[in-house]
């Protein structure tokens, strides 16, 4: 092998490093896969050419590349499975459309059920999902350890296995090759990727957004599009208007690397855990979120230790595994664990936001949506029923699942 | 490597035999796996990541590129230890596994442990900063921990051979840690490392409790313990590490870093035959010194700079060693296995290569503080263009760094940092004052020449040089990332994968970001590194799960009738952490059977089931109705002692959070009773409302669900049982209404009766201390034998209430349902109470929210089925609701269930379909009460 | 992982906490008179600010009483606790 390849990146140029212009048809504010997805789709779909995404860091710092990587499409409601599963057709095709071996790998993901309420909740959600065309299936604990053996079964576990719910199409890609490939994308479409460029202000003209006030100075836009996860609500207070979402740390590690042992993705609400194999070797795990609002990008090494006792109870031969490097990304929930795509207060400013634990997944239909609401100034149908406005209707799409166990 | 008899810090005269690769090595007592295979003349450990190329030990530390191996057998077995760290010993099973480790395939035989601890300071690190830190601390009279990697205190005093106060600096060393062994608030944990630093002073330490004997020898003892430590202050004393200089096949077995030869003489007596040096500073020199001292041939130093003229450069020169400035090796040679066979230096303006033959390089470009536990808790660096090393820009509060983890170089100038350090971070903690403190010792350390900017050998070929040695990165990848437009070291980082390595690429990580700003023209500064992400060492699963395994993970609760269920075959269900009962099969009975029986006999004599997992919470005081009503839909104020009412609670968002039973005890006293896995919840909630919106109201709030257990007798035979049980008791219908309260003596014990049925049949709730759980159990069971008594268990008891049409929280609601949607309209009263608002949002007023509804199906369905209007559909097919109960119904003869549609309670009559992955099924829509509609059986 | 101040118990680690979001917003006292969008507001909208923020933390493995914390969210300096009843200035 050309020790040089490292299989994963082969383009020879990735995007330039321009200066702002003075003026943008619509600028992107937020460099992470969201606001480069958005970026892509309004040049690619809508063939708007003359935009930029302004990012305060470099592009992917945030979320990008906090997360485990898990892509699914298996949401209970309509609205969220529309969504999903939108992305994850674009998922599909996004390595040759793109150009860029992202390492989509569809292992399929397994979400466990240990009592009878899982079970019941899982069911509900396969058929839900088979009859939205969701690819699903309902396996039970023999069928649970035929498809990933190294699952501790045993019915005499605190937390035994009854079965799970199947994704087949669902599984993982690489988050930093998704970053070079969506980068890649925009530049050779002509958008101006515009880094250490941090936004200090939102002008207004009467209830219209005219442009930005940032550290690279003003940028002139007729358009403007939030993308900006766990920091939204300090950009939408510039202009003038609040977002119902809380910031959390959301923490999760990588291990060392280790021959293959795990073939798919593994997910478990009850005993909290989700984990997978990269293609190198090394585990993946996503811990719960810290309960407290923050900005510091980190949270308790309690959590972790909490994290490894879930996992330990399905993976007992983790033990000798070592967690290298642990992380906390910021992630931006709302009230019902559903995203706001769509339209603001302020006339020509779009908001995206409030995907809390499930930003990586939605990043191509996350881009397509608010692409054309930026484009056309009306939400796409599938980002119609994430407004903003559903808090006060009521109207929510409550992904928390069912309420407590309860008799 | 040879062996010299008279040096290094191991014991020459124990050997120690161990396995390697499957072949046996011996080694000495206080030798690493590192040293003893070194000395065994084990070279090349393995190949390398992407293009297996020989890779051999590269330094002394954890900070090695290379030296990872797979330790231990059989389900001990565990990947990538640091080869450096693992200490030879007896029985030890080692394999070359350098980038790749195996996971074992059972459970651990080994235990972890953990321990709290609480400090005034913390020391991380026992080298000349560290120990002189926790001296200082400790003589001031602060309480503190010191913590090192190595089974001896000491650090790089052990990896050299200086002098401190004219004396060997290990002994002085070795005098400290006497000094603080003797403070009784002093705790000194060698074998320990400081992995990570949280908010408000949370450290978390690993110590290898017993990992360095066999398992034979552990006695249970833990292999590792993770120490959590609320400290006041921590001193970070962790030292620098080395990093490398990049040319063609510097990654050669034999190609060392020049402070790791060093440590190998020093620490193990361990020297190559004939030894370079190559420079870009003064330290190296130590290197060609000590070798020299110990009998080593050393041909030449290569010393980028052009004119060394340090006291090192002119003890070297002394010493009759050559030294070539201005120039550079810009390859190596090797033999037949790829090891170190000669290196090729060229002068830096030009000239011929000229190979000098050697079997060791030591490389040295330069120290990097090692900064970490700095940075885990945001602390930031800033790069110093004189000392050409990242150093602490600024510091977090409580979080101090001595001697090289400051950036601070030269022993004695590291021993008098770490002293000053120590006394400030004494004071902090309230104990002494630094500027009042003991004289800080001098700091005479030979002045050292500039280190020179110097990374990569101009003209080496890129191809085969590495900046990355663990990653295979060469300059070549390196330069092909830079090409391709990225201008962020992360960009970089993530592209070619420099410094993502086991060991995270500590020696690789510096080079890279200093090619990166060359490239650019930019001041490196501006370019920086890739962030360091905690932990500062690798940690096990095990270690931080520590303890909480198995049952451990979450305690499991029983109620004190919990052994007879046990003696009598249930099955269990887990609801929350409580074990219930599910149902009670009999011989040669599956579930399906043991249900329909069990059901039959509630309905047609009498059954009796543990209801003590009920959650129970005791509302005191004089306002406590009004308590009630403001949280509860209906009203609780008006209930007069000794009776009974039912009760819904929503969330502000008028979702329906909880229901149960409210009784009232005495006119300033109730007890309401919860879901079993609400309750908790149901306690924080009303504290909640209690203490923040509401402190006027004079009400008190306890559980007393682990208090009471309670039996439920219950069927058209109940009377006859509660009679046989409570003589002095009064059941007749006259006497004891349905939702009345008695206090009573049942089976000799003193007793809560009450009437209250989730069932619709007769029943009585018997509730006593839950300590007479048992006793009150097995004397109704006795009682119940004339009447064909049947234990029933949480699966009956769903079926009968389904078919009464009583809904379950959690399961015919998921936290989007309303009471109204339920069909409570009678129970959501015209007073204000938590949630009331939401009711009247414009989305909990349309006229096609889904419903509950019974549903009578042509075949039971799964729970949890979907519902569409039409037999004939194409995916995707709008759903009009789901299944949220299903089962067979002994009274009934047939299967029903409770579903929620839209719509639903003007649907009733009207067929839908659950299409099912067999077929689609018809379902009518029917009133939910499907069994004695009239209710006319509760009273017996 | 915090340490912080119950008002009450003195310095605990914060596993023994629950946390309960931002400090200060009562539960309306007329429900009824408020608009759908005063409701939504009280229901869902939260400060989510970075800097120094009032919240609530309930001491649940202690004495159980709810009490205000004055932390840094975007260095997680905790400033200090405060009762029910006072005001963030209180905070030591």
């Amino acid at each position: 092998m050309d020790p040089n390849e490292h299989a994963l990146h082969n383009a020879p140029f990735l995007w330039r490093s321009p200066e702002p212009k003075a003026s943008y048809e619509a600028v992107v504010v937020g460099g992470g896969l969201h606001g480069l997805a958005t970026a892509y789709y309004l040049a690619k779909n809508h063939g708007m050419t003359d935009i930029a995404v302004v990012e305060r860091g470099w592009i992917g710092n945030g979320n990008a590349v906090r997360n485990t990587t898990i892509i699914r499409s298996n949401y209970l409601w309509d609205e969220s499975a529309a969504m999903y599963e939108h992305a994850l057709k674009l998922w599909e095709g996004w390595t040759d459309e793109l150009d860029y071996e992202i390492l989509f790998s569809q292992r399929g993901v397994l979400n466990l059920a240990h009592n009878l309420h899982d079970v019941r909740e899982s069911v509900r959600r396969v058929e839900a999902n088979r009859l939205n065309g969701v690819d699903a299936e309902w396996l039970d604990a023999d069928q649970v350890r035929e498809f990933c053996p190294i699952i501790d079964v045993s019915p005499d576990a605190r937390y035994p296995v009854m079965g799970a719910t199947l994704q087949r199409r669902a599984g993982i890609a690489r988050h930093d090759a998704v970053i070079f490939a969506l980068g890649r994308a925009c530049d050779a479409l002509g958008v101006d990727i515009i880094q250490g460029c941090e936004v200090t202000g939102i002008d207004v003209v009467d209830g219209r957004v005219t442009g930005l006030q940032t550290s690279k100075g003003r940028i002139g836009a007729g358009r403007v599009g939030l993308v900006a996860a766990g920091r939204t609500s300090l950009l939408t207070a510039m202009a003038g208007f609040d977002v119902p979402i809380q910031s959390h740390p959301l923490q999760a590690l990588v291990s060392e690397v280790y021959e293959q042992v795990l073939n798919c993705v593994v997910m478990s609400n009850a005993v909290h855990v989700y984990v997978s194999q990269a293609h190198k070797g090394e585990l993946v795990m996503g811990a719960g979120i810290d309960a407290f609002n923050s900005y510091a990008q980190r949270g308790g090494l309690h959590v972790i230790e909490e994290q490894m006792a879930a996992g330990m109870q399905l993976f007992p031969h983790f033990s000798r595994a070592r967690v290298l490097r642990t992380w906390g990304g910021i992630v931006d929930v709302c009230p019902d664990a559903s995203p706001i795509v769509g339209l603001t207060p302020v006339e020509n400013l779009y908001v995206n936001c409030g995907w809390g634990t499930g930003g990586f997944k939605a990043t191509p239909g996350s881009g397509w949506v608010m692409a054309h609401t930026i484009a056309t100034g009306e939400p796409h149908e599938l980002n119609r029923p994430f407004s903003l406005t559903r808090f006060e209707t009521g109207e929510l799409i409550d992904e928390h699942g069912a309420a407590a166990v309860a008799h | 490597m040879r062996r010299l008899p008279d040096r290094g810090r191991v014991d020459h005269d124990q050997r120690v035999a161990f396995s390697w690769d499957g072949r046996a090595v011996e080694g000495l007592r206080g030798d690493t796996l590192a040293s003893a295979l070194l000395a065994s003349g084990v070279l090349v450990l393995g190949s390398s990541v992407l293009m297996s190329r020989p890779r051999g030990i590269v330094g002394d530390g954890v900070t090695d590129p290379h030296a990872f191996a797979q330790v231990g057998a059989g389900d001990r077995t565990e990947p990538l230890m640091r080869m450096h760290e693992v200490e030879a010993h007896d029985g030890l099973v080692a394999e070359s596994r350098l980038h790749q480790g195996i996971l074992p395939t059972g459970p651990d035989p080994d235990r972890f442990e953990k321990r709290h601890a609480h400090a005034d300071v913390v020391v991380a690190g026992a080298g000349p900063a560290g120990l002189a830190a926790a001296l200082a601390a400790a003589e001031q009279g602060a309480r503190v921990i010191l913590a090192d990697d190595h089974p001896q205190l000491g650090g790089s005093l052990l990896g050299e051979e200086l002098l401190l106060d004219d004396r060997p600096a290990h002994e002085w060393a070795r005098h400290v840690e006497d000094a603080l062994r003797a403070h009784p608030d002093v705790l000194v944990l060698p074998r320990t490392t400081v992995v990570n630093v949280g908010d408000q002073g949370a450290v978390a330490l690993v110590e290898r409790v017993s990992e360095h004997v066999a398992p034979e020898h552990r006695h249970g003892r833990a292999l590792r313990r993770l120490w959590q430590v609320r400290t006041r202050e921590l001193v970070v004393a962790t030292g620098a590490t080395e990093r490398s200089l990049v040319f063609a096949d510097n990654d050669r077995p034999g190609v060392m870093l020049a402070g790791g030869v060093r440590g190998l003489l020093h620490r193990y007596g361990l020297v190559p035959e004939r030894c370079v040096v190559f420079t870009a500073n003064d330290s190296a020199y130590r290197t060609a010194i000590d070798l020299v001292g110990a009998g080593v041939e050393v041909p030449c130093v290569v010393d980028v700079r052009p004119d060394p003229t340090g006291p090192l450069a002119e003890r070297a020169r002394a010493l009759g060693i050559a030294v070539r400035a201005a120039s550079a090796v810009i390859g190596t040679d090797g033999d037949a296995e790829g090891a170190l066979a000669g290196v090729r230096v060229v002068a830096l303006d030009g000239g011929a290569e000229e190979v000098v033959a050697c079997d060791v390089l030591a490389v040295s470009g330069g120290w990097d503080p090692l900064m970490d536990l700095h940075h885990h808790v945001g602390g930031r660096a800033r790069w110093d263009a004189e000392r050409l090393c990242f150093v602490p820009d600024g510091t977090v509060p409580g979080v101090h760094l001595a001697g090289s983890a400051a950036g601070v170089f030269g022993t004695e100038a590291c021993r008098r940092d770490g002293h000053l350090v120590g006394l400030v971070a004494a004071e902090a903690t309230g104990h002494g004052s630094a500027a009042d403190g003991p004289d800080a010792p001098a700091a005479r350390d030979a002045a050292e020449a500039p280190p020179a900017d110097f990374v990569v050998t101009p003209g080496t070929d890129p191809v085969h040089a590495f900046v990355d040695q663990h990653r295979d990165v060469t300059i070549a990848g390196v330069e092909r990332a830079l090409g391709s437009g990225i201008r962020h070291v992360e960009h970089l980082k993530r592209y070619t994968l420099v410094g993502t390595g086991t060991e995270q690429g500590r020696t690789a990580k510096v080079n890279a970001g200093r090619m990166a700003a060359d490239r650019f023209a930019l001041p490196f500064a501006e370019v920086g590194v890739s962030n360091a992400r905690p932990p500062a060492q690798p940690v096990t699963f095990g270690a931080l799960a520590g303890r909480a395994l198995g049952e451990r993970f979450d305690p499991v609760r029983t109620t004190s009738i919990h052994p007879w269920h046990v003696a009598h075959g249930a099955v269990f269900e887990d609801v929350g952490q409580w074990k219930r009962p599910w149902y009670f099969p009999q011989a040669g009975e599956d579930m399906d059977a043991a249900v329909l029986r069990e059901c039959r006999a509630v309905r047609e004599g009498v059954g009796m089931m543990d209801a003590s997992t009920l959650g129970k919470i005791d509302v005191k005081g004089a306002d406590a109705g009004e308590f009630l009503d403001r949280l509860y839909t209906g009203v609780m104020s008006t209930l007069k002692p000794g009776r009974a009412r039912y009760g819904v609670m929503c969330k502000a968002d008028g979702m329906v959070m909880d229901d149960g039973v409210v009784l009232r005890l005495a006119e300033d006293r109730f007890l309401a009773t919860t879901t079993t896995g609400g309750a908790a919840g149901v306690l924080d909630w009303m504290e909640d409302f209690l203490q923040t919106e509401w402190p006027d109201l004079d009400v008190w709030l306890t559980s007393v669900t682990e208090q009471w257990a309670t039996v439920a007798i219950v069927g058209p035979k109940a009377r006859e049982v509660m009679a046989a049980l409570a003589p002095q008791l009064d059941v007749r219908q006259d006497a004891f209404k349905f939702m009345q309260l008695e206090e009573a003596v049942v089976a000799g014990i003193e007793a809560r009766v009450a009437r209250i049925s989730f069932s619709g049949e007769l029943a009585f709730e018997i509730s006593v201390p839950m300590t007479w759980g048992l006793a009150l159990w097995e004397a109704v069971f006795a009682a119940g034998q004339p009447f064909g008594i049947t234990p029933y268990g949480t699966e009956s008891m769903h079926v009968l209430r389904a078919e009464k049409g009583y809904f379950i929280v959690g399961q015919e609601t998921d936290g989007t349902v309303t009471p109204l949607d339920l069909g409570l309209d009678w129970m959501v009263a015209d007073k204000e109470f938590v949630g009331r608002r939401s009711l009247r949002r414009s989305d909990m007023l349309r006229d096609d929210r889904k419903q509950l509804v019974g549903i009578l199906p042509a075949e039971r369905l799964p729970e949890g089925a979907q519902l569409v209007d039409d037999a004939d559909f194409e995916i995707p097919v709008p759903m009009i609701g789901h299944v949220t109960s299903s089962y067979d119904s002994a009274a009934l003869g047939r299967p029903f269930g409770l579903a929620l549609v839209r719509r639903g309670r003007d649907r009733i009559g009207e067929t839908i379909y659950a299409p099912l992955q067999h077929g689609t099924v018809a379902v009518e829509i029917v009133d939910p009460v499907l069994f004695d509609q009239e209710g006319a059986r509760r009273d017996g | 992982m915090f340490q912080i101040r119950c008002p009450y118990c003195g310095p605990r680690d914060e596993p023994e906490f629950k946390y309960g979001g931002q400090a200060h917003v009562a539960y309306p006292a007329d429900p009824e008179a408020l608009s759908d969008e005063e409701w939504a507001r009280f229901l869902f909208f939260r400060d989510n600010s970075k800097g120094r923020y009032a919240e609530r933390w309930n001491h649940a493995a202690g004495c159980r009483r709810w009490f205000n914390v004055v932390r840094d969210t975007g260095t997680h300096e905790l400033v200090g606790s405060y009762r029910v009843g006072e005001q963030p200035e209180a905070a030591r």
